[in-house]
């Protein structure tokens, strides 16, 4: 490799068509990727940037034009040829088999040997220094279905950095990180690239894409847009680009002053092991934010509280005292809760959409029979309501895109007429259009009367969309803001649990 | 040629036209129909089709039953057992009440109630432990098929349990007479299998089940109460199982430890070969009539013909099993 220009590029497509079927979804797209540098793919759910990497990294052949490699066409036939010649792919979903160790994940399919056995002893150390460079605490003999999510993303690189990798692809790398994590893994990410690595990430944070690309490729409907180095774009030129519309102001502005009616009130509401002791209000048609880092007990709080895990404490819902033991029971009190985790809690990707949207609230459709002809209008009205782009009425849950079924679980939700909605993590993983969509309806809801509860790892979003803002730290309730104070700085502070203003890491 | 399914959560959808994972029981039984007809002039006789008929009501009311706990990511295993068990605590509850109640209508409620209370409790034991304990369907009804076949065993003190020789008279008009010529075994299946497919498909259990199958944890956050289903699932199959025994009881008049072997294998074959996915989420209830059907059309065909033993019942019926989860899955693959 002695002979290579900086500018040659180490991984490029020339003019890669891609189709699925009789449906095009790349267009004669060009990115290269030149080592020693981070580039960052941005673009709205749906553009071709996920088809675009399975490319590059040997997942999917292209139906048109060349991928190339240190300058010479290559055809990869599988991840695992391309893996053999130095490109890795991150998956977003891990690609980790749960009940391995984390040493036997980093060494799968290329284990060392002595003789017939196993090396165990080497494998575990050539682990171990990999994680320590990673700064990943976990030790190399963990089960992986024991460690969290942030820490299998450090094993993922960790893998790659066992298979010495050249490319390194990287498919929305933060979008389970908190701030603290993400910026850890950028810290990673600075040194790879010193070490003359080529990255691609993507991802939906265009503060990130600022703060770490040495250039940026924008994606739409399948093709590029525009390739120029980051310090030539300003994030609002990111969004416009991706967008491909000038976006006005992300959060709607409330309008009409806020009730005094208090609609939840929760006082030391306990789940063991996660949430001590956390008591708050919820006024009528107030969006209430919590914040806190992940792992905080921000979510099972809430899960606890709508019966989804054991807990106690006092709930009054419109003034009256509460028992809520299954979500089916605050549902019956106009309660309900929007997972996070749209793949594995919140759709049943196998079914249609329409059984997905009335899930929750089947039983207004039995009489006692189902009926079939209410329920799709329900669906119909809900794909206008909430604009659910999709491919076909009929179609199963997992082939819409991320955002769109983000849409449908809320259409989902809404179904079941709350009074009260906690909706968690509203906008991950989805792009800045669907997000504006997202927020406005949020805000509707609220101006309707109903009273909503939004939990939020993005600062900005936590503090755009809600009047007030509940930080939890450890399991309690740490603080709250509200008015001038609601700040990035003042939450972060809270948060970490920090008198004065630095952004250090919170131990473990 | 093009086939819609008709059913809400249908997997996969077949690309080239013609969808195998729907037609495909529908044509092994049709040619089933066929190979049997040519081969053997009775068998498409008023007796020989009453007698397949008959024989099938038994597995398949249970696979009705199965076919719901399967779809809810089930499995029961004891369901052979439970019968022979169930079968032989009737025959025991009647022989002793016969001395004071004398032979009637009061022995025989109490006997059809024995069977029915007794299936409602099996299924809840089963359903409880694995709702509520959290253990493994599959060991869970490991244990329980193991014990009821040795409780039966126990009370026929290793030989068999025989019905009081008046009281087999009085019953044996449960299995053998009818309506309009048809035997009650063959309506009772009837009735419990049109009932079993409008709640799969038209009721919001048969939707939960489904749910639940395929992903119980988004059931749990979409306010089902995934544990209660589940358990509904095992004490309805229970009860089919007490059904099924009624009916069986008076045709031999006795249980021993040899009765309802393996029926719980033809019940899950059968389901399985009707298109219910193994791992649930997805279930119909008329793919597992044409299921039984078919299994039971191989044993008669092969009792009705010389050309293979009838002992090889069992091998063939374990291709076919195996046949029809290999389809399964390359209709799966094409997704």
């Amino acid at each position: 490799m002695a002979s290579q220009t900086i500018s040659q590029p180490r991984l490029a497509l020339r003019s890669v068509d891609r189709s699925f079927g009789p449906v095009q979804v790349l267009h004669g797209i060009d990115i290269d990727l030149r080592p020693g540098e981070v580039h960052a793919l941005i673009g709205e759910n749906g553009a071709g940037k996920s088809t675009a990497m399975k490319i590059m990294t040997g997942y999917l052949a292209p139906t048109g034009g060349t991928v190339e490699l240190d300058g010479k066409p290559v055809r990869f036939g599988s991840s695992e040829t391309a893996e053999a010649q130095g490109v890795v792919l991150i998956h977003q979903e891990f690609n980790l088999a749960e009940q391995l160790t984390v040493e036997e994940n980093v060494f799968l399919g290329r284990e060392l040997r002595r003789g017939l056995f196993l090396d165990k002893a080497a494998m575990r150390r050539k682990t171990a220094g990999w994680l320590s460079e990673l700064r990943c605490r976990v030790a190399p003999t963990d089960r992986v279905s024991d460690i969290s999510n942030p820490d299998k993303q450090l094993v993922e690189i960790a893998k790659a950095l066992g298979r010495d990798a050249k490319v390194i692809v990287m498919d929305e790398p933060t979008a389970v990180l908190t701030n603290s994590e993400a910026e850890a893994l950028f810290e990673q990410i600075d040194r790879l690239r010193s070490e003359g690595a080529a990255i691609l990430f993507t991802s939906h944070k265009l503060d990130e894409v600022k703060r770490i690309s040495d250039r940026i490729t924008v994606m739409r409907d399948g093709v590029v847009v525009t390739t120029k180095p980051t310090s030539e774009m300003s994030e609002d030129q990111m969004a416009e680009a991706m967008v491909g519309r000038e976006l006005k102001d992300l959060y709607p502005v409330r309008r009409g002053a806020l009730s005094e009616t208090p609609a939840l009130q929760v006082e030391g509401l306990t789940v063991p092991g996660h949430a001590e002791d956390v008591s708050f209000t919820l006024r009528q048609g107030e969006i209430l934010g919590i914040a806190g880092l992940i792992g905080s007990g921000r979510t099972e709080a809430m899960e606890g509280l709508v019966g989804l895990r054991r807990h106690t404490g006092r709930v009054r819902i419109g003034g009256q005292d509460a028992t809520i033991r299954t979500p089916k029971e605050a549902q019956e009190l106009g309660l309900v809760y929007l997972t996070e985790d749209r793949k594995s809690r919140g759709l049943v990707l196998n079914m249609g959409l329409r059984e997905n949207l009335t899930l929750t609230s089947l039983r207004q459709f039995a009489k006692p029979l189902l009926d079939r002809r209410a329920e799709e209008e329900a669906l119909t009205k809900a794909i206008r309501d909430f604009d659910i782009r999709t491919p076909a009425r009929d179609t199963l849950a997992k082939n819409l895109s991320g955002g769109n079924q983000q849409k449908l679980l809320i259409a989902k939700t809404m179904l079941a007429e709350p009074k009260i909605v906690i909706i968690d993590e509203p906008t991950r993983g989805i792009d800045i259009g669907t997000k504006q969509q997202i927020y406005d309806f949020i805000h509707r809801l609220a101006a309707e009367g109903t009273s909503v509860i939004v939990i939020s790892s993005e600062l900005p979003e936590v503090i755009g969309l809600s009047d007030r803002v509940l930080v939890m730290r450890r399991g309690r309730m740490a603080g709250e803001v509200a008015g001038a104070d609601k700040t990035e700085d003042a939450i972060v502070r809270l948060a970490m649990g920090l008198g004065a203003a630095s952004r250090e890491e919170e131990p473990a | 040629m093009t086939t819609t399914t008709e059913g809400g959560a249908a997997p996969a959808k077949a690309r080239h036209g013609v969808n195998l994972h729907v037609l495909g029981p529908i044509l092994a039984l049709i040619a089933l129909v066929i190979v049997g007809a040519l081969m053997n002039s009775n068998f498409l006789s008023a007796g020989n089709v009453t007698n397949v008929l008959a024989r099938s009501a038994f597995i398949g009311i249970i696979a009705v039953g199965m076919t719901f706990v399967i779809t809810a990511g089930g499995l029961d295993l004891s369901v052979g057992s439970m019968a022979a068990f169930i079968a032989g605590l009737m025959i025991l509850v009647m022989n002793l009440a016969l001395p004071s109640m004398g032979v009637g209508l009061p022995v025989m409620l109490l006997g059809i109630a024995t069977a029915l209370v007794a299936g409602l409790v099996a299924g809840w034991i089963n359903g409880i432990l694995i709702t509520t304990m959290r253990i493994e369907a599959f060991i869970v009804t490991l244990g329980t098929m193991g014990i009821y076949r040795s409780l039966v065993t126990w009370l026929a003190d290793g030989g068999t349990l025989s019905l009081d020789f008046g009281l087999r008279t009085a019953l044996q008009p449960l299995y053998y007479s009818g309506i309009l010529g048809i035997s009650w075994p063959i309506i009772v299946f009837a009735i419990v299998a049109i009932i079993g497919e409008v709640v799969m498909r038209m009721t919001a259990f048969g939707r939960y089940c489904a749910a639940i199958g395929s992903n119980d944890q988004v059931a749990r956050y979409s306010s089902v109460n995934v544990n209660r289903m589940r358990l509904y699932t095992y004490v309805g199959l229970g009860l089919l199982v007490g059904i099924a025994t009624i009916m069986y009881v008076p045709r031999l008049g006795s249980a021993s430890s040899a009765t309802g072997v393996l029926w719980e294998l033809e019940a899950i074959a059968a389901v399985i070969i009707g298109g219910t996915v193994l791992k649930g989420g997805f279930g119909r209830v008329w793919g597992t009539v044409i299921g039984v059907l078919i299994l039971s059309l191989i044993g008669n065909i092969l009792n009705l013909t010389d050309a293979v033993s009838p002992y090889l019942n069992g091998a063939i019926q374990g291709v076919i099993i195996v046949l029809a989860v290999i389809l399964q899955r390359e209709s799966k693959a094409g997704d």
